[in-house]
């Protein structure tokens, strides 16, 4: 039996000084990549297909099958062109909060999955794109990237191998969109970051028209331990299709909250039970849990009902949501529910890239009558009118953020319809804002 | 006017990538270190060197909410007003600020010093309410915690990062991101308490992940133990 919790990539986050090279390696850092030199970079890809590794950005595309995709028959056109790899370090999906503290204590993790990762799929120059509102993450990914040139990690001929690797960070400049992989290409090539046309896939015709693999910084630095410690240690972890360990980012309504490393396949019971359960309430009573999202705000909100479902790609996708990104985002029963709908809708309308009608049009339309309804100023058909303009939305949309922004509003009409019908007979929000601040309560988040 | 170092500095921005308009967003975040905003000097500096037009730098600097056509304070303080910490009282913080500086969103306060900004979630949840100085982090604020962060910061006292550094001026921020480093790297924590909970209760319950079977291992990785 896999123990509860697994820290891997959190091991040594609390360890003094964990973002230096000198520490990092202290505690077998870098020793992957040692063994992964002396291996053939297709059996690395094989390993890394063998343990079962899922992206962790947010979609679950197998990562070993993903490297696969890249042409390497110098004779094609595609396979004769220089290969990328570009780290997604965009992480901006409301509540996703896993990838930034990774960089922060522990860089050298994500640098050493960023050499092996590129000689895997025989690139020689490899990009970490870093949303730019994390200033100190930025320094700790720079410094390490530098300390790691100066260790002979990175540069020409890495340890004698003949292979060479040069790591350049970017600092993104504030848009979501820019996760999305096309538009973060886009952003690296200095233009506005909106989503390209898919044919061509990345894989052929990424980055400047090359190659291109686009991993989240989570499943790259998982790469350094899949090949030190093998597939079969990874695989042995989590379920029979989502294998190995994850980082569940667990806020908001709960006593402790802050980032459990498990396997995949535990479930919010357990972890809130981790966390120290949902919060006291201010006048010591124990609060109940309202509604959460398994993976960020773009994943369709769940209920109590679904407190045992294994948090793993297929079970959550069983439940009617996304496992996503694990930004288990925990509200309990002082919340309004239409409240929250309407920010985040607010914040996809804010963030829509408008290159196409249905999201950027739509999620207005969205606002407004969301507006309407929280303010108790609409009647019982914008509910109905809220879900066709939804319909008009989801799957009609360029990219995967318009169909997002529909996740919240029909998820919570599904389970909380009386909620905003309440809005309506009350004339307007009946939750008191103050009760479900931190502040309003004694002993949450401690 | 852009000087000639700044100049300098955009063509080795450019020279970093195999394309140079892919600098193009690290070079903006230089021109707004040097001029305190994207200016029309700036704008132009960054057409010539990447030989594109005005108005594509123009419609990229547009597109980024990063960057700001009007003068940024000595310091630009967001507040989290994303669903998870307008929840946890990022709106009544947001509301204290505006009030208690006198300014609106995206305004900057009469002395200069700090502009006020409503953000989207920056990634750091399991801190709510959660509000950026210049782009360092200060975790788990309250109405009242913010008000003596401002004015601490408009009278001038150092002020650290919850989770972080000293915190430097928003144009010496923007030129770390233009990829100038600068010597505060080594301040702060690796990580935040919250960030730390998971490992703690593992260590409590000695919880670990799989040991390695001796024969496969190279001792790399994987669990501390
Ligand atoms: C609107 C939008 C935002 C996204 N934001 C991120 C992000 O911040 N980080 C990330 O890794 N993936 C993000 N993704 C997913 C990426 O498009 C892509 O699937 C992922 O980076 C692939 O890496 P993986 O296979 O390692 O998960 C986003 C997708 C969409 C549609
Ligand atoms: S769905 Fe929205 S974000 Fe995506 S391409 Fe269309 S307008 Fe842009
Ligand atoms: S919602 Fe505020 S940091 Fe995520």
């Amino acid at each position: 039996m896999t123990d509860v919790l697994t820290p891997v990539l959190t091991a040594d986050w609390g360890t003094p000084e964990s973002w230096k090279l000198n520490v990092y390696e202290a505690a077998g850092g870098y020793g992957a990549l040692k063994k992964a030199l002396g291996m053939a970079p297709d059996d690395i890809i094989t390993a890394v297909k063998d343990s079962g590794l899922r992206g962790r950005g947010g979609a679950g595309f197998p990562t070993g099958m993903k490297w696969s995709f890249i042409p390497q028959d110098a004779s094609t056109e595609a396979g004769g062109k220089p290969k990328y790899l570009v780290v997604n370090a965009d992480e901006s999906e409301p509540g996703t909060c896993k990838d930034i503290p990774l960089m922060m204590a522990t860089p050298h993790t994500l640098v050493e999955g960023v050499i092996i990762s590129s000689y895997a799929i025989r690139a020689n120059t490899a990009f970490i794109y870093i949303r730019g509102e994390v200033l100190h993450v930025i320094r700790r990914v720079q410094a390490a990237v530098s300390e790691a040139y100066l260790a002979g990690h990175l540069g020409k001929n890495i340890h004698g191998s003949g292979y060479d690797l040069d790591v350049v960070v970017h600092a993104g400049a504030g848009a979501y969109i820019c996760g999305e992989e096309t538009a973060l290409l886009e952003g690296l090539e200095g233009r506005r970051g909106q989503p390209r046309l898919r044919p061509p896939f990345p894989a052929v015709a990424g980055l400047y028209a090359s190659p291109t693999v686009i991993n989240n910084v989570e499943s790259i630095a998982s790469v350094p331990s899949i090949i030190g410690n093998g597939a079969a240690w990874f695989s042995s972890m989590g379920t029979e299709k989502s294998k190995g360990f994850g980082i569940f980012s667990l806020s908001g309504h709960v006593n402790v909250p802050g980032q459990y490393e498990a396997p995949l396949g535990i479930t919010l019971r357990q972890l809130i039970d981790l966390a120290g359960g949902i919060r006291t309430g201010a006048g010591g009573q124990q609060m109940g849990l309202k509604f959460w999202t398994p993976g960020g705000s773009s994943t369709p909100i769940l209920t109590q009902a679904h407190l045992d479902v294994p948090l793993d790609f297929e079970g959550v996708g069983e439940a009617g949501s996304m496992l996503g990104t694990r930004a288990l985002q925990i509200f309990d029963e002082t919340t309004c529910v239409v409240r929250a709908v309407l920010r985040w809708t607010e914040f996809y309308k804010h963030e829509s890239c408008g290159k196409c009608t249905p999201c950027r049009e739509g999620t207005w339309w969205l606002t407004q009558t969301l507006t309407r309804l929280e303010n108790g100023e609409g009647s019982a058909e914008d509910l109905d009118l809220l879900l066709d303009q939804c319909d008009n939305i989801l799957g009609r949309s360029f990219c995967a953020l318009g169909d997002g922004a529909t996740s919240p509003i029909t998820s919570s009409i599904q389970y909380f319809r009386d909620e905003y019908l309440a809005h309506l007979e009350h004339g307007g929000c009946p939750f008191d804002p103050m009760a479900s601040t931190a502040f309003a309560t004694v002993g949450a988040n401690q | 006017m852009i000087s000639e170092d700044t100049y300098a500095e955009l063509l080795e921005i450019a020279a970093r990538y195999p394309e140079k308009r892919s600098g193009l967003l690290p070079m903006l975040h230089l021109v707004q270190s040097t001029a305190g905003q994207i200016t029309p000097e700036g704008i132009e500096a960054c057409a010539a060197i990447l030989e594109i037009s005005a108005a594509e730098v123009s419609g990229v600097a547009t597109f980024y909410t990063m960057y700001k056509r009007r003068p940024v304070g000595d310091y630009h303080v967001g507040v989290c007003t994303n669903t998870l910490c307008a929840v946890m009282g990022g709106d009544q913080i947001f509301a204290t600020l505006k009030d208690h500086l006198d300014v609106g969103n995206d305004e900057t306060t009469e002395d200069g010093t700090i502009t006020l900004e409503h953000i989207e979630c920056n990634a750091a949840c399991d801190y709510a309410p959660v509000m950026m100085v210049n782009w360092e982090f200060m975790d788990n604020q309250t109405p009242a915690s913010a008000v003596q962060l401002v004015d601490d910061l408009r009278a001038g006292k150092v002020v650290t990062s919850t989770r972080g550094p000293r915190i430097c001026t928003w144009r010496e921020a923007e030129r770390v991101l233009a990829g100038f480093p600068d010597d505060r790297v080594d301040e702060g924590p690796g990580a935040g308490p919250a960030s730390l909970v998971g490992l703690k209760v593992a260590r409590e319950n000695n919880w670990t992940a799989p040991q390695v079977s001796t024969s496969s291992t190279t001792g790399a990785e994987g669990s501390d133990q």
